[in-house]
C-alpha cells in the first residue's frame, strides 16, 4: 500500500508526529510519502525512521516542497 | 523476575533526561523514550524559521538523544490537553508564565497512562533535587509522584539515593546503589557523568525546556490575552509569538513584522488569515495585522511597516495592503521616523 501524508506548513516536530501516527496504521512493506515544507524534516524524519527501524527510500526537493518516502518495516531495530 | 523490565523515560532533549535513561539502560532495563509536544517547546521551530540560523544543524534534540542512546522515541502531540495546564495551573506560575510544577505532573501523568497502555513497568525522569526553583524541590518532587498518579513507579536515577526507595528498587528490578545523589543547581555532576558515558555535543538549553520560561515570550502571551479580553490560545497564536517584532500601536490591533527573509517566508503562510502589508517595489518586511483596524489604523500600520524596510528614509512609500479575501489596495504613506515610535508599542 502507498499512502500520502500532507504535512506542509507544519513545523517540526509536527511532521514527525504525523509520520509516526500514520506509520502506526501501516504494515511492513507499505510506503508513506510525506509532503512537508519545514527543512528540519529532512533531518528529523530520517532520524525518527532510523531509531524506529523504518527505511527512508527517497528525499525529493522541489523548491520549498519536500517529499520524503518512508518504507515501513516491522519496526524491529 | 520474568523477562526484562521495561521503563519509559521522559526525554526532553537536554542532558539530564539523557543521563537518567542511560543509567537505567546500564542496569539492564529496556528503555523507550517519550517526548511531549506542547507547542511551546524550544525545539527546532525558531531555528527552522530564521534564515540566518540555517547554517546550524536543525536537529530535534529529543530524537538526537534517542539515537545516541539507541532507544525508540514516541513523540506525543499534547497541544490541546496542555492548554489547561497553561491557563489554569493549580500550583501557579514560576518567574514567567511557566507552570512548571503542573507541567511536570501533567507529563508524568501522561507517561503513567502510556505505561499502562503499553505494558511497561515504570517511569524515568531526569529530575534532580534542588535543580529548578519550582518543580524540582525536595518538597515538590513527591507532589509530582503523587498528583500524577505514578506514585512509586516514578524513578529519578540522578537523585534517587536522596529520595525514598521506589517500587523498582524494592522489587529488585534496579539497584539503589547504582543510582546517584545529585542535588542543587550545579551542573558539574551531570557534566562529569556525561564525560564518563562519552556524551558530547548535547544540548544545554538556557533557562528551561520551553518558551514559557522566557520573559519576552511571556509578556507577548500576556498581551495576547489582555487584547482579546480572555485567556485562551490556538497553536497558530503561540507559534506567531515566536516570530518577528510585535508592535501594538493601538489596544485593538498589533503588527507582527518579519525581521528577515526566513521569518517573512514563515509569515507568508498566514497571509490568508490576516490583513497584511508590504512595501511595493522596495525591500522590506511582511507584516501581519492582528486585530481590528479602521482606515486610520491601517494607514498608521503602513507608515510603521515602512520604518523597518529599505524605504525608511524616503519621503513617501507605496505600501500594498491585502485583506483576508485577497483584495489589495496601495497606500502612499510617509514612513514613521524612529522617534515617532514610542517604546511602549514594542510588545
Ligand atoms: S520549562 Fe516549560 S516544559 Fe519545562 S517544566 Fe517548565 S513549563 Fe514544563
Amino acid at each position: 500500500m502507498k499512502l500520502e501524508l500532507d504535512a506542509r506548513h507544519l513545523l517540526c516536530p509536527l511532521p514527525v508526529i504525523r509520520t509516526q501516527d500514520a506509520v502506526k496504521h501501516l504494515q511492513a512493506g507499505d510506503k508513506l510519502l510525506v509532503h512537508c515544507t519545514d527543512p528540519g524534516a529532512i533531518h528529523d524524519i530520517p532520524t525518527w525512521c532510523r531509531i524506529n527501524g523504518h527505511i527512508v527510500r527517497d528525499i525529493h526537493l522541489d523548491g520549498r516542497d519536500i517529499t520524503i518516502t518512508v518504507e515501513v518495516t516491522d519496526g524491529v531495530v | 523476575m520474568s523477562g526484562k523490565r521495561k521503563a519509559v523515560a521522559l526525554i526532553s532533549g537536554g542532558l539530564d533526561s539523557m543521563l537518567a535513561a542511560k543509567v537505567m539502560l546500564e542496569q539492564g532495563i529496556q528503555v523507550e523514550g517519550i517526548n511531549f509536544f506542547t507547542g511551546f517547546c524550544v525545539e527546532g521551530h525558531t531555528h527552522a524559521i530564521r534564515k540566518q540560523d540555517s547554517a546550524k544543524p536543525k536537529r530535534n534534540n529529543a530524537l538526537w538523544v534517542a539515537e545516541q542512546l539507541g532507544i525508540k522515541l514516541h513523540i506525543i502531540d499534547v497541544i490541546e490537553e496542555y492548554k489547561d495546564v497553561v491557563l489554569n495551573p493549580k500550583h501557579g506560575y514560576g518567574a514567567n508564565l511557566n507552570p512548571c510544577l503542573d507541567c511536570k505532573i501533567f507529563m508524568v501523568h501522561k507517561a503513567q497512562e502510556w505505561i499502562k497502555e503499553n505494558g511497561f513497568d515504570f517511569i524515568i525522569t531526569g529530575e534532580v533535587v534542588g535543580q529548578r526553583p519550582m518543580s524540582q524541590r525536595k518538597d515538590t518532587m513527591p507532589v509530582v509522584a503523587r498528583e500524577s498518579g505514578a506514585e512509586d513507579r516514578l524513578v529519578r536515577p540522578l537523585c534517587g539515593k536522596k529520595l525514598p526507595a521506589t517500587l523498582p528498587e524494592r522489587e529488585g528490578w534496579i539497584e539503589r546503589d547504582w543510582l546517584y545523589d545529585f542535588s542543587g543547581r550545579s551542573r558539574k555532576p551531570q557534566m562529569a557523568l556525561a564525560e564518563k558515558y562519552g556524551f558530547t555535543d548535547y544540548a544545554q538549553p538556557a533557562g528551561g525546556c520551553c518558551f514559557l520560561t522566557d520573559v519576552q515570550y511571556s509578556v507577548k502571551l500576556a498581551d495576547l490575552w489582555k487584547s482579546r479580553g480572555e485567556r485562551r490560545y490556538e497553536l497558530d497564536d503561540i507559534m506567531l509569538l515566536k516570530v518577528g517584532r510585535h508592535l501594538r500601536p493601538r489596544p485593538h490591533f498589533k503588527l507582527i513584522i518579519g525581521r528577515e527573509e526566513g521569518e517573512n517566508n514563515f509569515l507568508e503562510g498566514y497571509r490568508k488569515q490576516f490583513v497584511h502589508l508590504r512595501a511595493l517595489n522596495l525591500d522590506g518586511p511582511l507584516a501581519l495585522l492582528d486585530g481590528v483596524a479602521n482606515d486610520a489604523d491601517i494607514e498608521l500600520a503602513a507608515r510603521l511597516v515602512c520604518r523597518f524596510g529599505k524605504g525608511r528614509d524616503a519621503e513617501e512609500v507605496e505600501v500594498v495592503v491585502t485583506d483576508k479575501q485577497g483584495a489589495t489596495r496601495v497606500l502612499n504613506v510617509a514612513p514613521l521616523t524612529a522617534d515617532a515610535i514610542p517604546q511602549e508599542w514594542y510588545v
